[in-house]
């Protein structure tokens, strides 16, 4: 049984189960006043539109540089990918793998891993529940390390400023890959796992079986 | 309008799956799980809010002499630069990156200082006799703030621009880079110390009115 066929509400940020007034569907949390809802308004939609989006900001992000490099020679741009490229030495490679994962594996994980949650919820799935919600707990914890490209690029802009021997400047790709990573967090912060288990529960409730 | 609190305080929901269930009484120390899909619903801390005063206390000197210390420097044929965390953000605006830039400085800057800062004042909050309100009023923000706080993010960041550019030229790693690493360790010792379940306890309803549940969780059965 869940909380919503019971007709009780949880409350996200204090865990409180609550129950709306007579005559009400949705109320406020008596012990910390947020205000409750069964699942997340629109959750699917929303987690869909950050997800075309960051898909759309995903193709210049890797195409185009993020960094340029001034010298006496010239003006070299570098994209995501080049960098990575660049850091591997014979004690850099480590590092590099690290980057090539968090900035450019993690981001295209998290847009596919989100949408098969978002057609299988669709569908009415009721197989692979617990792999399913793995999953989503599994992006949601190594989202933020695609982060980590940013910062290198701001630091490496930060410190290399040696006109005229040698400058760094930030490249348009940076805005770009900055927005992926903003757009898949904010897309699995819209998507609701209550969700893949919502067709688990009611076919149970209607064959009286335990869920354990 | 404000909801009607359960008559049975141990009664909650699982977040990630919905199911109904009964929190069972646990020692600190361990935790309780979802039986259908394995979310951990509760890990009670021993001793929690003392421990998290200490730890957000020697977060914040932390984090007071990481932003104000140089981070990195270096030196190639005569020339010498340096920068700090705030410095890379304020570079980038200059360089017409200004929206990346503000998000390096909410995510390296602004979001660690909410959550020490929140945890901080909800910590000695709590410790009253009769916590108030307000408490929970910043319990409520205090995960947006863990979210978008990425210090340890920033760190191997740092370290892969060290890497880089310690082809070109000689490297110095600042005061600023050692209190980073520790503020990485204290931040994780402190967000896995603190019971939010604790703190949800102790503090005043926003509806003063409801019929609370008697205090104490009763006794009850992990439901299966």
């Amino acid at each position: 049984m869940t909380a919503m066929q019971s007709g009780l509400q949880s409350c996200d940020t204090c865990g409180l189960l609550s129950r709306p007034a007579p005559g009400e569907s949705e109320g406020r949390c008596p012990r910390c006043d947020k205000e409750l809802v069964f699942r997340k308004p629109a959750s699917l939609q929303r987690t869909l539109a950050y997800l075309i989006a960051a898909a759309v900001c995903y193709v210049p992000a890797n195409f185009l540089p993020v960094m340029t490099t001034i010298t006496a020679k010239g003006r070299e741009s570098d994209t995501i990918l080049q960098g990575v490229v660049l850091l591997w030495s014979p004690a850099g490679w480590p590092l590099s793998l690290i980057v090539l994962f968090a900035s450019i594996m993690i981001p295209s994980a998290k847009i596919l891993a989100l949408l098969y949650l978002l057609l299988t919820v669709r569908q009415g799935s009721i197989e692979n529940n617990r792999q399913r919600v793995r999953l989503y707990r599994i992006i949601e914890l190594i989202g933020r390390w695609s982060m980590v490209d940013v910062f290198v690029d701001t630091f490496t802009v930060a410190l290399i400023q040696l006109q005229p021997l040698m400058s760094v400047e930030p490249a348009p790709g940076l805005f770009f890959f900055a927005a992926v990573v903003v757009l898949t967090m904010l897309a699995v912060e819209s998507f609701d796992p209550r969700l893949i288990w919502d067709s688990a529960s009611s076919q149970a409730i209607q064959k009286k079986v335990q869920y354990v | 309008m404000h909801n009607r609190p359960m008559a049975d305080a141990s009664l909650v929901a699982c977040p990630h799956c919905d199911l109904l269930q009964r929190l069972p009484e646990i020692e600190p120390g361990s935790s309780a799980r979802c039986p259908r899909c394995d979310k951990e619903l509760w890990r009670r801390r021993e001793d929690s809010l003392n421990r998290t005063l200490a730890l957000s206390l020697a977060a914040l000197v932390l984090f007071g002499i990481a932003n104000t210390v140089p981070m990195l420097g270096l030196t190639i044929v005569g020339h010498a630069a340096s920068t700090t965390v705030i410095g890379g953000a304020r570079q980038l605006w200059q360089e017409g990156q200004e929206i990346v830039a503000v998000l390096v400085l909410f995510a390296a800057v602004v979001s660690p200082a909410l959550q020490i800062g929140l945890m901080l004042t909800i910590v000695v909050g709590a410790r009253r006799e009769r916590p108030s309100a307000w408490v929970g009023v910043l319990l409520r923000h205090l995960p947006f703030a863990r979210n978008w706080s990425m210090i340890e993010v920033m760190l191997l960041g740092v370290l892969v621009a060290l890497t880089k550019i310690a082809d070109y030229a000689k490297v110095i790693p600042g005061v600023a880079l050692f209190a980073l690493f520790a503020l990485v360790v204290l931040l994780a010792a402190m967000q896995s110390g603190f019971d939010p379940r604790e703190v949800w306890d102790r503090v005043g309803w926003a509806d003063a009115h409801a019929r609370r549940p008697a205090p104490g969780r009763p006794l009850a059965e992990v439901t299966s």
